[in-house]
């Protein structure tokens, strides 16, 4: 199989903090991987850095063989202009954690808008497209209403069909969970999971639900400040973790969860 | 002194021709001061430096200096310039040039109370840097600022007569002229005072009244309203 994102010695600092050290990894066509790690260790950075939220510092970075923070001009390698960018953006779509839907446009809008601006779709073609698209969300009912009126289950599964809109080979999924109330964390996911059962987007992920991470992976990347430390099949990381920060990091987890269960 | 009322009544027409003027001034100044305030606010948040110190060199000096100077700038120092301009157009330059600069902090607070992640989520939809203010960013910083964008309509109104500075013959001008015609100011200042009252107060109803028609809570209404 063949790579579609690749980076290549990513750099990121935000003052003197190193957030991202020469990191080399890259995601196959069509592949799920799931990035985990504590909390810090640089994994919205490398989502944001790839959606173009956030420019590193240096190094390189692929996407579907064209550089995405670079461009050629006249035989030089020179920095990306909002134009290169805007080409490459086209591949990506990234749902965040805080949903940030557009509050001042009903469900519909917030669906079609990008679809009529961006991609210069007719309202009608937009209008069918975010309807079928609410409906695989199960949400087609709330069409006319605002995003204020909605549960937070409810406004994640909008904005991944306003993602989805914009029809991205890529997805990129922080956290989309994290900020839902527990009760409504199985309807995000269940979408997340007939998503990857039905289509062929290559999927980014940050977790911290691990049963669904497990599920849903075809490989898991463990970040540890700012480095992928253990990479590998869920089967094998759950398991048979090598890195002695990752076997830490799973029992936390662990200990946490059964915490919480009241184990 | 006693009012003489069949003098009021009189002069009536003549004022309420010279209020068209006040209102007229008014409407077009506080059209531009909210368009160029929008530019200016917008231009402010350029990432190239000189482009938004410019901008914000250009407010602060507007700020910072009387409107009567201002306006005496365009009205007899300009032409020195080859740019000469009726009295009215440059009244209405004037006042909107003025109250752009207030206008534009304004918007500035408004767009800044936006949360960086619609920003983030418009970016991330590849809408370009335009269309997120027009689609995304404005239709979200206005209806909060409505009351303070409203309240500089109140102050430009109040401010028209010092256009009688530059020959601007609006509401108060005319009510001195007739005062210094028929040595009676009680009647025509009077009812000057009356009008700006009482479109003080119209326009604070009508203010209220858009500020409740953009609001989020009237939408959401609304949008129950259809359904239900
Ligand atoms: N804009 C910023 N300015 C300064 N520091 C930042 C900024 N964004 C992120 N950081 C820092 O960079 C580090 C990595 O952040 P990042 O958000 O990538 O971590 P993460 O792995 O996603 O963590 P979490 O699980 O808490 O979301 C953190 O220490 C964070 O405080
Ligand atoms: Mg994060």
């Amino acid at each position: 199989m063949e790579h579609i994102i690749r980076f290549s010695k990513v750099t990121k600092r935000f003052g003197d903090l190193v957030v991202l050290e020469e990191l080399d990894f890259e995601v196959m066509a069509k592949e799920r991987l799931v990035l985990i790690g504590s909390s810090g260790s640089g994994k919205s950075t490398i989502l944001r850095i790839l959606m173009t939220l956030e420019k590193p510092d240096s190094g390189f970075i692929e996407v579907e063989g064209e550089s995405l923070w670079h461009m050629e001009k006249k035989g030089r390698i020179v920095p990306a202009t909002e134009k290169h960018l805007r080409k490459m953006r086209k591949k990506i779509g990234m749902v965040f954690q805080h949903f940030h839907l557009f509050p001042h446009m009903t469900v519909l809008r917030n669906v079609t808008e990008a679809q009529i601006y961006v991609l210069g779709m007719s309202k009608e073609e937009a209008r069918e497209r975010a309807l079928a698209l609410l409906d695989m969300v199960g949400l087609s009912e709330k069409a006319d209403q605002y995003p204020a009126q909605l549960s937070g289950g409810q406004k994640q599964r909008v904005a991944i069909a306003r993602a989805l809109a914009q029809r991205p080979q890529i997805l990129l999924f922080d956290e989309v969970t994290s900020a839902l109330d527990p009760e409504l964390v199985g309807e995000v996911l269940k979408v997340l999971k007939d998503l990857a059962q039905e289509h062929e987007h290559t999927m980014l992920i940050v977790t911290h639900e691990m049963g669904f991470a497990r599920e849903i992976a075809d490989r898991i990347c463990f970040l540890d400040k700012g480095r992928i430390i253990e990479k590998g099949p869920p089967s094998r990381i759950f398991t048979e973790p090598e890195m002695e920060r990752t076997r830490e990091f799973l029992r936390n987890y662990i200990e946490v969860s059964n915490a919480i269960n009241g184990v | 002194m006693i009012v003489k009322w069949d003098f009021a009544w009189n002069i009536l027409p003549v004022l309420l021709k010279a209020a068209i003027t006040t209102l007229e001034a008014t409407a077009l100044g506080y059209a531009m001061a909210l368009s160029l305030g929008l530019v200016l606010a917008i231009v402010r948040r350029s990432r190239v430096r000189a482009i938004s110190w410019t901008a914000g060199g250009i407010i602060e000096f507007v700020r910072s200096t009387p409107f009567l100077i201002q306006l005496y700038f365009l009205y007899f120092i300009l032409p020195n310039y080859g740019l000469t301009l009726p009295a009215f157009v440059t009244g209405i330059l004037g006042l909107g040039i003025h109250y752009s600069a207030y206008t534009s902090e304004v918007y500035r607070a408004g767009i800044e109370g936006i949360p960086q992640g619609q920003w983030e989520a418009a970016r991330s939809l590849n809408f370009t840097k335009l269309q997120i203010y027009r689609r995304i960013i404005i239709p979200q910083a206005i209806p909060p600022i409505v009351p303070a964008l409203g309240n500089y309509l109140v102050g430009m109104i109040k401010d028209t007569p010092i256009l009688s500075a530059i020959a601007v013959v609006e509401i108060m001008q005319r009510a001195k002229i007739i005062g210094s015609e028929t040595f009676r100011y009680l009647e025509p200042i009077t009812m000057v005072g009356i009008f700006f009252l009482l479109v003080s107060l119209v326009f604070s109803a009508f203010i209220r009244k858009v500020e409740r028609g953009v609001s989020m809570d009237r939408r959401i209404e609304k949008a129950m309203e259809i359904k239900g």
